[in-house]
């Protein structure tokens, strides 16, 4: 409950942010007081669980995201080696696109993640790179399937899929 | 700053074409999504850039809202795409749709 409060409360604030100016209610106009609002709660309701809890096992809540050095992690880590491993990515994918030279395959990764919300970065991260797709998640065990354009190795460990993925998103999620 | 908006422009043009090309050539949905997803993502932040970088440049009022705005959207393009593209995989294998020429399906049998 509380952690659904506090998700609505920064959503909240970053659509103030947004809206800095609008009207005459301070800065803002009352129209957008009202939907900022309602869409918070209602981000609140749906993210909640997901931002601030730990996974269902221990569910037990927790605050850390609320650190701001955290959010600035997250910031570098999207402008420097994720933004580079999807450059790179991506030209291997347009190779083979154009040459048709593909190995499909489902594999299995064990990224060793403990948070719901550091396993949903890990799992974006691995689909936003291209020539890799995150299908499924074992939620027991936070064991990713993942379908890998170019298999070159059927029981592959987590750096040679994804890199350094999972040390950034245990940086900044757990 | 025209000729970096061009070359911008011209990188999402690049990508967006072979995305279009890899959904005529891969065999399968799995593949398919990987370039009709992926290489389009690619372009796309380089439009949005394209976009932000003319916003900045013409400046006003008008035109920096329009940059803002487009940041906003380039962060939602990129927590809403894998978001997708993820349910589309999912939803694919749940109903029993095999990847083609697979070497290998640790997803076979489960669920």
């Amino acid at each position: 409950m509380l952690a659904i409060l506090v998700t609505a409360v920064v959503a909240f604030l970053f659509y103030l942010l947004l809206t800095l100016g609008s009207g005459s209610v301070g800065e803002w106009s009352a129209t957008e007081l009202i939907t900022g609002a309602v869409l918070s709660l209602i981000a609140g309701l749906i993210a909640g669980r997901v931002v601030f809890s730990k996974k269902e096992r221990s569910g037990k809540s927790h605050y850390r995201m609320l650190n701001p050095l955290r959010w600035l992690t997250f910031l570098v880590y999207l402008i420097g080696p994720f933004f580079f491993a999807m450059a790179r990515a991506n030209l291997d994918v347009a190779y083979r696109v154009i040459t048709g030279r593909i190995r499909p395959g489902i594999v299995r990764l064990s990224p060793g993640l403990s948070t719901d919300l550091g396993i949903t970065l890990l799992a974006n991260s691995i689909t936003l790179t291209p020539g890799t797709l995150s299908v499924d998640v074992d939620e027991g065990t936070g064991d990713l399937f993942v379908h890998w354009i170019n298999v070159k190795d059927t029981e592959p460990t987590c750096e040679a899929v994804c890199g350094s993925f999972p040390k950034w998103a245990r940086r900044i999620a757990e | 700053m025209g000729g970096l908006i061009y070359v911008l422009f011209g990188i999402s043009v690049v990508f967006n074409g072979l995305g279009v090309i890899a959904l005529i050539r891969f065999p399968d949905v799995y593949t398919r999504l990987h370039g009709a997803t992926k290489c389009t993502t690619f372009g796309s932040i380089f439009t949005a850039l394209g976009i932000i970088a003319y916003g900045f440049a013409r400046g006003g009022a008008a035109h920096e809202t329009l940059a803002i705005h487009t940041i906003v959207a380039l962060v939602a393009l990129l927590v809403t795409n894998p978001t997708g593209s993820h349910a589309i995989a999912r939803a694919a294998h749940r109903s029993g749709v095999k990847p083609k020429g697979a070497v290998v399906d640790r997803l076979e049998g489960r669920s």
